[in-house]
């Protein structure tokens, strides 16, 4: 159980600034990802490449909206141990492929295994049990429940969830005790310690992110799944989330994150999955990717240097070649 | 003198039978939208199908124990059947659904087609189901004064059915209070935040509401069986103002906390009867008595918006935990 590995450097109050960080402060802090101990570094980059050690195997997941597909993605294999950045622009369908991976989204056809075991029509609950715990884009502390009773109720294996040992306070107290040591543990790890008894609505934007992934450590998941944990944090906060983040891939424990910003990405990740409209259009290495031309169109699009007043656009042999170009995207 | 009367009949409503199985009702109701975030607006056919099942299984033979029995499985199963279609829904369809059932099941209990069982709209009287309660009093018969009560020991308003229906109450609490302390009412509360954050730590939200729903349904149907002891089972007395009546009591005394339904239904019954008392007495001529009843009603009506809107924590309310708007 981890417990000692943070750096008792880390700031998770929103307005200190983290100054002795040096693995992740700075924009040019990289180089960290690239190997790291994850074991990716003989991997091919190209979408669908084989893992050495895949935890999480998805095939032919498909959702569609409608006339609109969604999320159509073939095969992605997700590394243990590693953390990999699930990126793309706006729309590209990634908090779909989360809420599908994740059971709170039927997919129209497609499996998916985690640890060899399928997870295709699974509840969202069930998920969750075998070891695949997510965060949401939009927080959801349980506002008027305190922090401590926050992470509490994230406990696993509670005898008191019953309802008719729940009115035996002797069967539960035991085990109430080793939950609320746990979570004080990770609070203190998280730095919301002081805030225990406070209510978790009276926390700040970046206080409640970093509730929601303490609150999801404590089910001790395998694999704990990120949407956009960067979103709407201050600068500050976000060097402490990403720390947070290479502590638990350090400890061990595979990370799949979300984020459509691809510098908060760049530093920490040690493999990036890109999707655009809803496919993978790339994957690899952080610095690779960057450059790949995929993702340069899939971010900026494909003829964003097209002079539009070039004369020869006039011609309709060259806008058609275009119109093709598009299509075929 | 007259307004020791008055002051003698508000008394007498703080302890009444019927404020009693208010209360409970209202322990029920808080148990599914106080800690679960359940919208139940159909507890008064919760209350109905509980007194039902109590007068019709004791007419047909049936001891009161087994009865009760009967009555406490009927609410059970409603909340099962209610629940099993909504629970997955949004919150919304649960209210939709419990306030269309509760109004079906008093059409069906007035209706001619069962008349035989339900009597119909004028109902099943008193005395064809209550003697098995009153025969298990093991009071002597007499009167007691107890402070400013004065009552009978035995019989239809008596101390005997006072010291029943509050003692269940106050097991209902206790129970409350058990629950809602222990790990099981913190899983409640997570859903009442937020049931996809529940979801999402691997916990059975369904399964939670589900027992939620059943628990506080079983609190309605015992309700309905201590509403209709001392009087007569009609199902046109059992409609939507009691649904109303119990809402208010419950935002009255507070959602979400333990006393919270037993105190707010001492004082809405209490204000309610110096309201229609106080009116009697000083406008006897001006309105009539049916007029008052109305008037009665109206201003609840304007009590539970006034509550919602200027104090919805209620009583016993913790107002800083009402100031996060979780939605």
């Amino acid at each position: 159980m981890p417990d000692d590995l943070t750096p008792a450097t880390d700031r998770a109050s929103v307005d200190t600034v983290s100054t002795d960080r040096p693995a992740t402060s700075g924009p040019a802090g990289a180089g960290a990802g690239t190997t790291g101990p994850a074991g990716l570094a003989g991997v091919e980059a190209v979408p669908g490449a084989a893992k050495p050690d895949a935890l999480l195997v998805v095939d032919d997941v498909v959702r569609r909206f409608g006339g609109m597909t969604a999320v159509d993605v073939a095969h992605l294999e997700v590394q243990r141990g590693a953390i990999t950045a699930l990126i793309g622009p706006n729309g590209a369908g990634k908090t779909t492929f989360f809420n599908l991976l994740t059971g709170f989204d039927v997919p129209d056809g497609g499996a998916w295994t985690f640890e060899g075991r399928s997870l295709a029509k699974k509840s969202a609950a069930k998920v969750a049990r075998t070891g695949a715990v997510r965060t949401f884009q939009l927080t959801k502390a349980l506002s008027r429940l305190t922090v401590l009773d926050n992470m509490r109720l994230a406990a696993t294996q509670h005898p008191g969830e019953n309802l008719f040992a729940s009115l035996v306070p002797p069967l539960w107290k035991k085990r109430e005790a080793e939950v609320t040591a746990k979570a004080m543990e990770l609070l203190e790890r998280f730095k919301l310690d002081s805030k225990k008894d406070d209510f978790a609505g009276s926390l700040s934007g970046g206080q409640r992110k970093l509730l929601e992934m303490a609150r999801a450590l404590m089910t001790d998941p395998t694999m704990i799944m990120l949407d956009e944990p960067m979103a709407g944090v201050n600068p500050a906060l976000v060097q402490s989330l990403l720390g947070h983040v290479q502590a638990l891939r350090d400890e061990g424990m595979t990370v799949l994150f979300v984020e459509h910003d691809m510098h908060a990405v760049r530093h920490i990740s040690d493999w990036v999955v890109v999707m655009a409209e809803g496919r993978i259009v790339a994957e690899g290495p952080p610095e690779d990717v960057m450059q790949d031309q995929a993702v340069v169109d899939a971010y900026l699009g494909a003829h964003h240097d097209t002079d539009l007043g070039d004369d020869s656009l006039l011609d309709p042999d060259v806008l058609a070649r275009l119109a093709a170009e598009e299509e075929k995207r | 003198m007259e307004l020791s009367r008055i002051l003698s009949q508000v008394l007498g409503e703080l302890i009444a039978p019927t404020t009693a199985a208010y209360a409970l009702a209202a322990i029920g109701l808080n148990l599914h939208f106080g800690y679960t975030g359940l919208l139940n607006m159909g507890q008064a056919g919760f209350m109905l199908l509980g007194a039902y099942g109590f007068a019709i299984s004791t007419i047909a033979g049936a001891g009161f124990f087994l009865a009760l029995a009967i009555a406490i499985v009927a609410g059970a199963l409603f909340a099962l059947v209610l629940g099993i279609p909504t629970l997955k829904l949004r919150g919304d369809y649960l209210a939709i659904v419990t306030i269309s059932a509760a109004e079906i099941l008093r059409m069906i209990g007035r209706s001619t087609v069962f008349n035989d069982q339900t009597g119909g709209s004028s109902g099943l009287t008193g005395n064809s189901f209550k003697n098995t309660f009153l025969d298990l009093s093991f009071l002597t018969d007499g009167t007691t004064q107890f402070g400013p009560w004065t009552y009978q020991n035995n019989g239809s308003n008596s101390w005997w059915i006072r010291l029943v229906a509050w003692s269940v109450v106050l097991f209902a609490v206790l129970v409350v209070w058990l629950l809602t302390r222990s790990p099981w009412g913190r899983v409640l509360k997570g859903i009442r935040e937020d049931e996809d954050a529940v979801r999402a730590l691997g916990k059975n939200v369904y399964s939670y509401k589900m027992q939620a729903l059943i628990l506080g349904g079983v609190a309605g149907a015992v309700a309905g069986v201590l509403f209709c002891l001392p009087r007569a089972v009609q199902p046109d007395s059992m409609g939507r103002s009691m649904t109303f009546f119990i809402w208010t009591i419950l935002l009255l005394g507070g959602a979400a906390t333990i006393w919270g339904p037993v105190v707010g239904s001492m004082i809405f019954f209490g204000v309610y009867m110096l309201l229609r008392a106080g009116m009697r007495v000083a406008l006897p001529d001006a309105i009539s008595s049916a007029q008052i009843e109305q008037i009665g009603g109206m201003v609840v009506g304007i009590t539970l918006m006034c509550l919602v809107i200027f104090r919805p924590q209620g009583i016993f309310g913790d107002k800083k935990e009402l100031a996060f708007d979780a939605r």
